[in-house]
């Protein structure tokens, strides 16, 4: 288990490493960070004293290095946009995102999995192909227009939760939903699908002959092997929740990371994005590698083959 | 596997014997599956619908999407009270006719998902062949390369990279292209892996053929039935992607009449005048539900056997 715990975490620090530079060399060749900070119609002049002023007329390699050996020491850098650093920014907004995502995750799979085991039990009945009909439907909603509709119906017309805000827990509850319902579909046929194999499997048959049935067949023998891909699908989906909250974010308008990323994005606060970006890599690396751990720990298999 | 010379193969496929059965070509065979597989006549009937309302925009609306009528803001659609037959879905916040921009956005989105959707295809299948084909240290090369892509956040990457390139539609099409490859890649590796085991490449082996002709002659034409699958699912992953952008202001622009960025100018007035929301957004609904549609439609239709 140690051995391959360590081989994992040494995938996941060289993907981290990567992506750092993606992002870095992406977003630095995509804009010129001086001039944005600047603003579009600034003199040359100023613009070029900026570029000396900050360090930006370095090679981008320099640059490179210096980011990451600020960022290895805790030092996220400074936003001239907001006027505050970058490691403040993140502490304030990360709360909002953070409950937002977890409870989205509650959503899906409080959702998905029972449909998907339901479907699974009864395969081509009215319930399976039901969920399946949703399923289709529901990936071709667009997320934040599903939000408006949510708050025109329940906020507006018929007014239970909150329009906007993040201050009660009743503002996160059609927002959770949103972002929770996204992932429904691909939660969902995972599990139905990763059952209906396990269910079709010889030791199934003998648990069936030995009178388990049910509920009980499901949770003590089925699910634990259904479940393998689905924690690994589930962790994806959580980062992508996390990634993904920019939209949600802007609809019911919680002051999350998704909605102070697209500020600065709109503002032009290259420090804020690439550190934003590369933290949301981040966790979605750490995520996974968790998600490996735990699928290792539930099949030996994975470990030792 | 060692290369099996091509005439033996042919002399241990015997000829198939005569059967009576009623004469049908696999071609045939095809057609009828499609014509008989519900979701996949729908999906093609409202692709087939909005690819022609994208074509005939000009013919079809009755004004000019871009034309400001200040007089006339805000109407309402025909069947609503104060609505006119001359704006048969109302008007929006400059007064531009509705039915007309919805018409036009067919147009924006249809380019932006087909466009990405190519894009994403010759980036996720020349690395899914080279990684299914060459194998070993390429394999593992191309796997690198993915579990890196997947670790990136999509949508704020694309946002940042649009809008600091500069929003306009090739720069969108562009970024969702580049960011959506990783369907194509993962599919098309697996099914190189298996074809690659298959007589018919050896027996190109032992003719001599180069690795790229292989790949090209025998590889890809039978990647191709999964690869429009993926395609056609793609163009509904782009089109979202878009809305989503244009919804947010780091998409298409105004006055470009794209979907997500109608959702997004109608967003203020949602509450009294809800048609210019939902209306756009109904329009992002039929669009990528006929793509999923047609898409999972052709794989069952292409691929009985892999069903469920």
């Amino acid at each position: 288990m140690l051995k391959y715990a360590l081989r994992r975490g040494v995938l996941a620090l060289l993907v981290a490493f990567t992506v750092s530079v993606a992002t870095f060399f992406l977003l630095n060749f995509a804009t010129d960070p001086a001039q944005a900070l600047a603003g579009e119609d600034a003199p040359p002049e100023v613009v070029e004293q900026i570029r000396a002023q900050f360090g930006l007329d370095r090679p981008l390699v320099v640059q490179y290095a210096s980011w990451i050996g600020a960022l290895a020491h805790g030092d996220l850098g400074q936003s001239y946009h907001w006027r505050s650093p970058v490691g403040a920014l993140i502490a304030s907004h990360a709360p909002v995102t953070i409950r937002l995502a977890l409870l989205a995750m509650a959503v899906t799979i409080g959702v998905a999995i029972p449909l998907g085991a339901i479907a699974a039990l009864r395969p081509n009945s009215i319930v399976d192909r039901l969920a399946l009909s949703v399923a289709v439907g529901a990936q071709a909603i667009p997320n934040f227009w599903l939000g408006l509709m949510l708050i025109i119906l329940l906020a507006v017309k018929f007014p239970i939760f909150p329009v906007s805000g993040d201050t009660t827990w009743m503002h996160f509850v059609l927002p959770a939903l949103v972002l929770g319902a996204s992932s429904v579909p691909a939660v969902m046929r995972l599990t139905r699908t990763g059952l209906l194999d396990v269910l079709a499997s010889d030791y199934i048959r003998t648990a069936r002959s030995k009178g388990f049935r049910g509920l009980r067949l499901l949770t003590r023998h089925a699910m634990r092997n259904a479940m393998l891909p689905v924690v690994s699908v589930l962790a994806v989906q959580l980062g992508a929740k996390l990634g993904g909250s920019v939209i949600v974010e802007s609809v019911f308008a919680l002051n999350g990371l998704g909605r102070l990323a697209l500020q600065s994005i709109l503002g032009g606060d290259i420090p804020t994005v690439q550190i934003l970006v590369f933290v949301f890599a981040l966790t979605f690396v750490i995520l996974t590698f968790l998600a490996d751990l735990l699928n290792a720990w539930i099949d030996p298999r994975i470990r030792l083959g | 596997m060692g290369p099996v010379p091509p005439v033996m193969v042919a002399l241990a496929d015997e000829p198939p014997v005569a059967v009576e059965l009623p004469a049908l070509s696999p071609g045939k065979l095809l057609r009828r599956r499609m014509l008989h597989h519900k979701g996949f006549v729908i999906g093609l009937a409202i692709m087939a619908a909005l690819a022609i309302v994208a074509l005939f925009a000009p013919v079809i609306a009755g004004h000019d999407p871009f034309d400001q009528d200040l007089a006339h803001r805000l109407m309402p659609p025909a069947w609503v009270q104060g609505g006119s037959a001359q704006h048969l879905l109302g008007t929006d916040h400059l007064g531009r006719d509705y039915l007309s921009r919805l018409l036009y956005g067919a147009r924006i989105s249809l380019a932006i998902g087909l466009g990405a959707a190519s894009i994403g295809c010759v980036i996720g299948v020349t690395l899914g062949v080279c990684a299914g084909y060459f194998g070993g240290r390429v394999d593992q090369l191309v796997s690198y390369i993915l579990t890196c892509q997947l670790a990136l956040p999509g949508l704020l990457l694309a946002m940042a990279l649009v809008f600091f390139i500069g929003p306009s539609l090739l720069v969108v099409i562009c970024v969702i292209g580049l960011l959506h490859w990783t369907y194509y890649l993962v599919v098309t590796r697996a099914a190189t892996l298996q074809i690659r085991r298959l007589d018919f490449v050896a027996a190109a082996e032992a003719m001599g053929e180069s690795r790229l002709q292989i790949i090209v002659h025998e590889v890809l034409p039978n990647l191709l039935n999964q690869v429009i699958v993926i395609f056609t699912l793609e163009i509904g992953v782009a089109v979202l992607s878009e809305a989503a952008l244009s919804f947010l202001g780091v998409g298409v622009q105004p006055p470009i009449p794209s979907w997500g960025l109608m959702i997004a100018e109608g967003k203020d007035a949602m509450f009294f005048r809800p048609w210019l929301v939902v209306l756009p957004g109904a329009a992002i609904f039929l669009l990528v539900m006929a793509a999923n549609l047609l898409g999972d439609g052709l794989r069952d239709v292409t691929a009985p056997e892999s069903r469920n």
